[in-house]
C-alpha cells in the first residue's frame, strides 16, 4: 500500500482532546469530524482535503481512547506519519482502518505542504520536493492486514459477530 | 534472558514460555470492562455473543445518572446489553455506582498477574494491582467481547525504585508529576514501580500514580505485588485465583531509575500538557483561581478526602472560588460521610457531587467558562478538557487543590497540614 498526498504539519503532544473535543462527543456522530482541532487550529477542517497526509511529532494522540482516529479518517486523511505515536491512538488507527506509521525524523524532513509518498510495504516516507526518503517503524503484518481491510468492523462482519447497531443509541 | 514483570505477565496470558521487546502477542483477556462510552453512536458495535459473560463487567460511569434523553438511552442499551448476554456484573445508577476505574480497585475485578482491558485510557490504574490493565479502542472491545483475544506489543520496560517514604504532605499526584517533569513522556515503553518505598504506599496511592502513567503514555505501568496488595485483593476476590508476577533478577530493562519520595514537594502541572511542564507550587502561588476540583479515577479515593478535609477543617473556601468535590464511588461517598469528611468539606463550602467521572472529562458537574481558571485533581489539564478551550487548567494534588480552594490563588498545603 502506497499513499502520495499533501501533508499538514502538527507539533508534538498533540492530544485527543485537541483532536476531538470532550463536549463535541455529545454531538450527533457525523458532526463530529468538523470539530477537529478547533482549538488549536480553527479552520483546517475547510483547508484539509482528501488524500491529504498529516505529519506530526513526538506522542501523536495522547490522551482518551474517544474516537479521534475516525474523525481524522471522516474528514479525508489518508494517513499519518508521526515521530512517535501514543500506543492507544495507535491501537485506535488500526482498528478503524486508518494507516499510521511511526518515523523518526519526520518533522524535520518536511514543511508543511510538500507532497508526501508513504510505503507501507517498506515502511519507507519519501518527501516529494527534496527527494528525502526516512525510514519509519516496521509493525506486523497481522496489523496492516486490519488496516487495510478498512478496521476491524470489516472483519468482524465477515466472520458474523457483529449484531445490527442500535437505532435508539446512533 | 531474563523477563520484567509485565513480559510475564504477557507471556502467562499468551501461553508462551517467553516473550521479547519487539515481539506482538495474542492474549486471553481475564477481565473486560464496559463502560457508558461503548453504547454512545454505537461506538463499540455489539457482539452477538459474548465469549464468557462472567469475565465482563458493565458501569455507567462518564454522565451517571442521565443528564439528556440521549444519555438515558446509552444507559437503556448497556442495562439491555447486560441482560441479552446475561452480564450480572453491572454497575448502574445505584449504590454500586461509580468510575470504572475506582469501581475495578472496590470490588477487586483487577487481579493480579492477569490481563483486563477497558476503552477508558486511564485503564492502567489497575496496574497498582499488578495486573496488565490496558486501554483498547472500542472497536477492538467489541472483538474482545466476541472472542476474549486480542494483542500487544511487548516494548521495553523502564524501572522506576522507589526508596523513603512519600511524606504525608504530598500524593501519588506529586510523584508521577515528578516523573513526567523528569523524564517526559514514555511512549512505547512499559514502565514497573518497585522498592521499599512502595511497601508504605496506600492501594490509593498506587492508583494515583499507575492511573496518571496514561500522561506519560505508557503501554504498561505496574506495581509489584506486595502483602498489602494481595490483602487487598483477597478481601474483595476472596474466590479468585491469580498469579502475581514480579520481575526476574536478570531483566532487561530500557532503564532504571530511583526516585527519593522523602525529597519530592508539591508540584502542579502548568495548563495544556502533563509532560515536562510542572514547578513547585510556590512558582504558581500567584496564580488566582475561579474553580477547584477534587474527583475522577486519579483522585476521588478515601485518602483524597482525607487530604482535603485535613486541609479545610476549620476552614472556610475563599470568596469568589468554588470547590467541587466528586468521589470516585458511592463506596467512597459512603465511608466519606461515616469519617466526617463530607461534612467537613460541606462547612467549608464544598461542593460534593455524585460519584461520575464528570467535570474531568468536561461532561458535567464542574465544566469551566472562557477565561476561567481551575486547579484539579483529576487527571488532565489539556485545552478544552473541563469545557471552554479558552479556560486555564492546572492539576495538583488533592492537598494543594484544597489549600487552593482556601486561599483562591494556587496555594501550597504544606502551611495547612
Amino acid at each position: 500500500m502506497t499513499i502520495r498526498g499533501k501533508t499538514w504539519k502538527f507539533g508534538d503532544h498533540i492530544n485527543t482532546d485537541l483532536i476531538l473535543p470532550g463536549p463535541v462527543m455529545l454531538m450527533p456522530y457525523d458532526e463530529q469530524p468538523r470539530h477537529v482541532f478547533a482549538a488549536n487550529r480553527p479552520g483546517w477542517v475547510d483547508e484539509v482535503g482528501a488524500g491529504d497526509v498529516l505529519i506530526a511529532g513526538r506522542n501523536f494522540g495522547t490522551g482518551s481512547g474517544r474516537p479521534a482516529a475516525r474523525s481524522l479518517k471522516v474528514l479525508g486523511l489518508s494517513c499519518l506519519v508521526a515521530e512517535s505515536i501514543n500506543g492507544l491512538f495507535f491501537r485506535n488507527c488500526v482498528n478503524y482502518g486508518f494507516p499510521a506509521m511511526e518515523c523518526p525524523g519526520v518533522s524535520e524532513a518536511f514543511e508543511e505542504g510538500d507532497g508526501a509518498e508513504v510505503d507501507f510495504a517498506a515502511f519507507t516516507v519519501r518527501n516529494a520536493r527534496t527527494g528525502q526518503t526516512l525510514q519509519g517503524r516496521r509493525f506486523p503484518e497481522m496489523l496492516l492486514k486490519i488496516i487495510e481491510a478498512g478496521g476491524i468492523y470489516p472483519l468482524m462482519e465477515a466472520q458474523g459477530l457483529l449484531a445490527e447497531p442500535n437505532p435508539e443509541t446512533a | 534472558m531474563g523477563m520484567t514483570m509485565i513480559e510475564k505477565i504477557l507471556a502467562r496470558a499468551a501461553g508462551l514460555p517467553a516473550v521479547a521487546p519487539g515481539d506482538v502477542v495474542t492474549v486471553g483477556v481475564e477481565t473486560a470492562v464496559v463502560i457508558d462510552q461503548n453504547f454512545m453512536h454505537n461506538r463499540m458495535r455489539e457482539p452477538k455473543r459474548v465469549w464468557d459473560p462472567d469475565k465482563v463487567v458493565i458501569m455507567l460511569d462518564h454522565i451517571a445518572p442521565a443528564d439528556t434523553p440521549m444519555r438515558a438511552n446509552i444507559h437503556k442499551a448497556a442495562r439491555k446489553f447486560a441482560e441479552k448476554q446475561g452480564i450480572t456484573q453491572f454497575h448502574d445508577v445505584n449504590g454500586g455506582l461509580g468510575i470504572c476505574h475506582q469501581l475495578v480497585a472496590d470490588y477487586g475485578y483487577a487481579l493480579p498477574g492477569s490481563v483486563l482491558a477497558c476503552v477508558d485510557s486511564h485503564t492502567c490504574s489497575a496496574g497498582a494491582f499488578n495486573c496488565a490493565a490496558r486501554g483498547i479502542g472500542h472497536p477492538e472491545m467489541a472483538y474482545v467481547l466476541a472472542t476474549g483475544r486480542t494483542w500487544f506489543p511487548v516494548v521495553e520496560t523502564v524501572r522506576y525504585e522507589f526508596v523513603s517514604e512519600l511524606p504525608r504532605v504530598l500524593n501519588g499526584k506529586d510523584v508521577i508529576l515528578h516523573i513526567a517533569n523528569t523524564y517526559g513522556d514514555h511512549a512505547m515503553q512499559n514502565v514497573e514501580f518497585v522498592g521499599p518505598g512502595v511497601a508504605a504506599m496506600s492501594m490509593n496511592t498506587r492508583r494515583t500514580i499507575a492511573t496518571m502513567c496514561a500522561e506519560i503514555s505508557t503501554e504498561f505501568a505496574v506495581f509489584e505485588a506486595d502483602e498489602r496488595c494481595i490483602e487487598h485483593v483477597r478481601s474483595r476476590s476472596p474466590d479468585a485465583a491469580f498469579e502475581p508476577q514480579a520481575a526476574d533478577a536478570d531483566a532487561v530493562y530500557a532503564d532504571v531509575r530511583t526516585v527519593d519520595l522523602g525529597a519530592l514537594e508539591p508540584l502542579v502541572a502548568f495548563p495544556d500538557t502533563v509532560v515536562r511542564n510542572s514547578r513547585p507550587v510556590s512558582e504558581a502561588a500567584n496564580v488566582r483561581i475561579d474553580q477547584a476540583f477534587i474527583g475522577s479515577c486519579a483522585n476521588g479515593t478515601l485518602d483524597d478526602f482525607e487530604a482535603a478535609a485535613t486541609v479545610l477543617k476549620g476552614r472556610k473556601i475563599a470568596r469568589g472560588t468554588r470547590l467541587i468535590v466528586t468521589p470516585g464511588s458511592q463506596a467512597v461517598l459512603l465511608e466519606a460521610t461515616r469519617r466526617g469528611y463530607v461534612e467537613t468539606l460541606l462547612e467549608a463550602g464544598a461542593v460534593v457531587t455524585n460519584s461520575t467521572c464528570g467535570a474531568c472529562c468536561g461532561y458535567s458537574n464542574g465544566v469551566l467558562g472562557a477565561g476561567e481558571v481551575c486547579i484539579t485533581a483529576s487527571t488532565r489539564n489539556f485545552k478544552g478538557r473541563m469545557g471552554s478551550p479558552e479556560a486555564s487548567i492546572y492539576l495538583a494534588s488533592p492537598a494543594t487543590v484544597a489549600a487552593s480552594a482556601v486561599r483562591g490563588f494556587i496555594a501550597d498545603p504544606r502551611d495547612m497540614m
